[in-house]
């Protein structure tokens, strides 16, 4: 039951023991920060937690106690995947969270988007004001041309 | 040892997955629930990652990759389909 402090075995049971007990720690502070943060943007930052550093140091301890080389290649492959792919949802999570305006104004220190938002939304109005003037353009074009009755 | 140390993990995680339950049942918004159930997905592939290590075998590893892949499929899903449908813009 308890370990052999002088063997390797020993030793590689006791560290792998602590990255499974942090790894799942990881998930709790995910969950602790789910309930305590105020809104969507900062909760994103507590949830993606346990699916990087934790499934790390799960999988690690996993490699730990199989005792043999060749299942650390398949391990890192189910880690790179839920390292590029955990980015990658937070991020459209965000914008659209950011979109749906589900965030507190008040708790940003700096909003990047703000620019980018207010430029598009300048070329949008300045792209439909001149789709009216041409339609009005247009209009009055087929009024001189026209019997003026208006159809 | 192992076994005391599947008696804890079992226990954070259970703790884990009730805040993440709570979060979703709670949430103001759907993109916090989408991001809760991706928090309790993460949590269900970490306890197939202790039972595998625990017992010492490989089982699970393609169910915990096939995890991970459904958590980002929804994600990405939800979160490109969503519309803003409430009359007031902030949260209570």
């Amino acid at each position: 039951m308890s370990p052999n402090f002088l063997s390797v075995d020993g030793w590689i049971d006791v560290v792998s023991a602590i990255f499974m007990v942090v790894g799942a720690s990881m998930s709790l502070g995910a969950a602790i920060g789910l309930l305590r943060f105020p809104d969507l943007l900062s909760r994103m930052h507590a949830a993606t937690k346990p699916q990087v550093l934790g499934l790390f140091l799960l999988l690690a301890s996993i490699g730990l106690q199989m005792r043999s080389w060749w299942v650390w290649p398949v391990l890192l492959v189910a880690w790179i995947f839920q390292l590029l792919t955990a980015p990658v949802s937070a991020h459209m999570v965000g914008r659209a969270g950011y979109r749906t305006k589900h965030l507190h104004r008040e708790l940003l220190t700096s909003d990047d988007l703000e620019a980018v938002v207010q430029k598009a939304a300048g070329q949008t109005a300045a792209i439909q004001e001149a789709a009216v003037q041409e339609a009005a353009e247009k209009a009055a074009r087929e009024d001189g041309f026209g019997d003026g009755s208006g159809r | 040892m192992m076994q005391a140390v599947l008696a804890v993990t079992a226990v954070i995680f259970s703790l884990a997955a009730a805040g993440a339950i709570i979060r979703i049942a709670r949430g103001p918004s759907l993109l916090d629930r989408v991001l809760a159930s991706d928090v309790l997905l993460g949590i269900l592939g970490g306890a197939l990652c202790v039972d595998m290590a625990v017992n010492r075998h490989l089982n699970n590893l393609m169910l915990v990759v096939g995890i991970s892949v459904i958590g980002f499929i929804g994600s990405v899903t939800v979160a490109r389909f969503v519309a803003d449908r409430r009359e007031q813009p902030n949260e209570p």
